[in-house]
């Protein structure tokens, strides 16, 4: 019909149209497929690497376990995060709203971001035995650097223009930081929401195999300990699935509550003037 | 021809009834050996329901201007008083204007016009009672723009020039004595530009608050203002003054009149000497 006029040179193909929703999911199948016959036609031994469908089994046939240990890191995961949201906010607000502590604690911070988190794990242990509590403060100090620096910088990226236009009506900064400043960070801090609560289980997973005797992380070096490969492999998946289903869940709260942000960006409405 | 009878510019009133008073201000940015001076001995006096323009090289210090008169920075020398008293911190007696319409993105249109009400007081505590009049009265300004029916809309459903009315509007709402626009139709294309003048020439006729406008575009200053004052290079001071005898309303059609342009010519080359004085 419309491709012969349109594109004559393509109108001789008829390609069968794709949804590209569908397209990660072909990439995904399509590589475990490649993966699965590579295991077979070269006899990879199952501890190199498992076939999907032994993880698949691995899996299936340890499902209890591995969903007492997945409930044990998604709760240390939630809890660092919730910790962090709180002292992330907490301090953004205080940094990005007073000058003094900005100059004061911002360095400080960037030092302390630059220390790998692995490295204080020991110490945790020292502090708190193994277990749960390392878990959490890991989990913790990954992810409340970004809340901090996103909400600082919403805070601070007020226009001047509108600070003048309250400050000469007689607004105290207090008026202007909720009527404007505040807001305005909303979306900067729901973004970094998405990028905290993946590093809260990146911290949770990494204490877990330094110091626990539950979690994921333990699971799958108790594993390898065993050369249970599969077992390994189906805790990776575990991980990877948690991680994803996260952060589906916070970008969906970043549109449902800061959607102005991203509608600014879609069409504007062209009236007369 | 509006020049038939030499109209005087129709603000009343005797001639030291001055409503804003700049006297032989200096304003010096940070201190000593690296302190900027952008204002050197700048005075201005604008009639109560007067419209002032002030244009000048860029950099000139026009916009430090705005931020003296609306007591956001004390000068360094001299004084400057409004409605007639010296200004020594914020003056709420002011609405302002941009170039960037600064409307607040999560709050729809109406919504942004109504924000100094909640700030500025006697409105900020009778807001919560009287809503009602106070939205009554944010939908006839936004009638008087042109702007029926957008009072819901979010700001980014607004193009650039229906953005800058609702501007206009927020300055406007708590009824402010004197106006202070700087560069406010800067950003807009020239149709658009021009449309807003006759918009805010509108409301300016029949509010007759003060007007303090710092400009770039001579056309603009010379449609809008009574007087026009020209800003040397940084520091600035004030080297001429320029009563534009007019009658209002203006017309697109009398920017082509010969006193119109000559008025022009006249201000482009006060700048024009004032740019060869820096370079």
């Amino acid at each position: 019909m419309t491709d012969t006029v349109s594109s004559p040179a393509a109108a001789p193909k008829r390609r069968f149209q794709i949804n590209d929703n569908w397209a990660p999911w072909m990439v995904g199948i399509g590589a475990l497929v490649i993966w699965e016959l590579a295991c077979r036609i070269f006899a990879i031994k199952p501890f190199v690497l498992p076939a999907p469908t032994a993880i698949a089994a691995s899996l299936w046939k340890w499902h209890e376990v591995i969903a007492v240990h997945a409930a044990q890191t998604l709760y240390t995961t939630l809890l660092g995060f919730l910790l962090a949201v709180v002292g992330g906010l907490a301090l953004g607000v205080a940094v990005g709203y007073s000058r003094f502590l900005y100059k004061a604690l911002y360095p400080i911070l960037i030092g302390f971001n630059s220390v790998p988190k692995v490295a204080i794990v020991p110490i945790l242990v020292i502090w708190f035995g193994i277990g749960t509590i390392p878990a959490v403060i890991t989990a913790f100090l990954l992810s409340f650097f970004p809340i901090v620096v996103n909400v600082a910088a919403g805070l601070a990226t007020v226009e001047p223009e509108m600070e003048d236009v309250l400050r000469s009506l007689g607004a105290s900064r207090r008026d202007i930081f909720f009527k404007v400043g505040l807001p305005r960070s909303m979306p900067y801090f729901f973004a970094s929401l998405k990028i905290a609560i993946t590093l809260a289980l990146v911290g949770s997973v990494i204490s877990e195999t330094i110091a626990s005797n539950s979690g994921i992380g333990y699971l799958m070096l108790n594993a390898s300990a065993r050369f249970d490969v599969p077992l390994v492999f189906a805790g990776l998946f575990v991980v990877a699935v948690l991680g994803v289903l996260i952060y589906a869940v916070f970008a969906m709260f970043e549109t449902r509550f800061t959607g102005w942000a991203t509608r600014a960006q879609a069409i504007r409405f062209e009236g007369g003037g | 021809m509006a020049l038939a009878e030499p109209a005087a510019p129709s603000t009343a009133g005797p001639p030291q009834d001055h409503f804003v008073s700049i006297r032989d201000v200096d304003l010096v940015y940070g201190r000593g050996e690296t302190g900027m001076q952008a204002l050197g001995g700048a005075s201005i006096e604008v009639q109560k329901g007067g419209f002032a323009a002030v244009v000048g090289p860029s950099g000139c210090g026009k916009s430090s201007l705005m931020k003296l008169v609306t007591g956001l920075l004390p000068p360094t020398k001299g004084t400057i008083s409004v409605a007639g008293k010296i200004v020594d911190g914020p003056v709420n007696v002011a609405g302002m204007a941009f170039q960037n319409p600064t409307l607040l993105p999560w709050r729809s249109t109406l919504q942004n016009i109504m924000l100094p009400l909640e700030v500025v007081e006697p409105h900020r505590r009778k807001l919560r009672r009287n809503r009602k009049d106070y939205e009554a009265q944010a939908h006839d300004l936004l009638a008087a723009v042109g702007l029926t029916g957008f009072a819901d809309r979010a700001p980014w459903q607004l193009s650039g020039g229906m953005q800058q009315r609702a501007s206009l509007c927020r300055a406007l709402i708590h009824q402010p004595e004197l106006l202070m626009l700087d560069e406010p139709f800067g950003a807009l294309d020239a149709f658009t530009r021009e449309e807003l003048w006759s918009v805010l020439q509108k409301l300016w006729m029949e509010r007759r608050f003060t007007v303090i406008l710092v400009t770039h575009d001579l056309r603009e200053a010379v449609y809008l203002a009574d007087t026009i004052h020209v800003m040397s290079a940084r520091p600035g001071r004030i080297v001429a003054s320029r009563k534009v005898p007019l009658a209002y309303p203006r017309t697109l059609e009398d920017t082509f009149k010969p006193e119109f342009v000559d008025i022009v010519h006249e201000l482009r080359h006060h700048i024009s000497r004032e740019r060869q004085a820096v370079s």
